[in-house]
């Protein structure tokens, strides 16, 4: 079962449910922030986007030190895939699960459009439905974006081929043009050192059925179902 | 007792809000404005027993909280009784 979590301000976790349990057939609840345990059963975690706290102070600083967030760190810890998708990418830097920080779009915009990401590695649990160097189509939408890190940590993560999702054009290149936001790298989404814990600017829940902005999104949320149940389709 | 905190970017970090500042002051004419950056100050009201533990609250909640040490810097401008 994958545990959505939920805190005040978030708003795309039903959006996320549907797209785990309707779309993908895979159980999937949604956890309210208050709840110092995760779900027994639980198989893998999901922080969806929104503005949790109202973005009060930094984006997902306050929901960091949220009760379920220890729930979800133990859960990391003990090698349990967890995604975070905008919002819940910003909470996962926040909390130092995931390396870097977002700051503000480099043109102070927000941000709402289709983009194009290329995909990096094709690897379980977030990627494997995927190949690599496959472009997927998704939307974006958020005011902080940026990813930001130290010319050392950004280099230690490309070495270490942690950067999964790069924003790009349609053909897969990767260029200035083709950053939305200011993100050093062009990073888009990126993994954690163990290889579990996965933060992504992109909507793949917004992007899981032909006729609502494409199904590209199942390439991500597809290979967490597959991981967690042990499936593919 | 209060503290004052003031929580800065590092100066690597790109700020494009203290740039769209900096222009908005050359717009009022004001061209000698060279450069803006934009921080935050916190007014912390603490009760504590003297100023030396004031001042450990506050950069405790400095640390954990107020900034994030990624990409911001913070120090206590002082503490007020």
């Amino acid at each position: 079962m994958l545990s959505v979590i939920q805190f005040p301000g978030s708003n795309d976790d039903r959006d996320t449910r549907f797209a785990l349990k309707s779309v993908l057939a895979c159980d999937a609840e949604l956890i309210w922030h208050k709840q110092g345990e995760l779900p027994a059963g639980t198989s893998g975690v999901v922080i969806p986007g929104g503005f949790s706290y109202g973005d009060y102070l930094r984006c997902g600083a306050m929901a960091r030190y949220s009760p379920v967030m220890a729930a979800v760190r133990r859960f990391a810890d003990a090698g349990g895939p967890v995604l975070g998708i905008c919002n819940g990418f910003q909470v996962l830097c926040e909390s130092g699960l995931l390396p870097g920080a977002l700051i503000r779009n480099h043109h102070l915009h927000f941000v709402c459009q289709r983009v194009h990401v290329r995909v990096e590695q094709a690897l379980a649990p977030f990627t494997s439905r995927s190949r690599a160097g496959a472009v997927l189509r998704l939307p974006i939408k958020h005011g902080e974006g940026a990813y930001f890190a130290s010319p050392e940590l950004l280099g230690r993560l490309e070495a270490e081929g942690r950067v999964l999702l790069r924003y790009c054009d349609a053909d897969g290149n990767v260029s200035p043009a083709s950053n939305p936001n200011g993100s050093l790298g062009n990073v888009a989404g990126l993994l954690n050192q163990a290889g579990n814990v996965m933060g992504l600017m992109p909507h793949p829940e917004h992007a899981v059925e032909a006729d609502f902005g494409g199904r590209d999104g199942r390439a991500i949320l597809g290979s967490l179902v597959d991981a967690v149940t042990g499936g593919h389709s | 007792m209060k503290a004052l905190v003031h929580v800065t970017l590092k100066a690597d970090v790109l700020d494009p809000q203290g740039k769209a500042i900096a222009h908005a002051c050359a717009a009022l004419g004001h061209g000698a404005v060279e450069g803006v950056r934009q921080g935050k100050l916190f007014e912390i009201e603490i009760s504590a027993p003297d100023e030396a533990a004031a001042r450990g609250v506050a950069a405790e909640v400095s640390e954990k909280l107020l900034a994030n040490p990624v990409i911001e810097d913070y120090a206590i401008l002082r503490i007020e009784p």
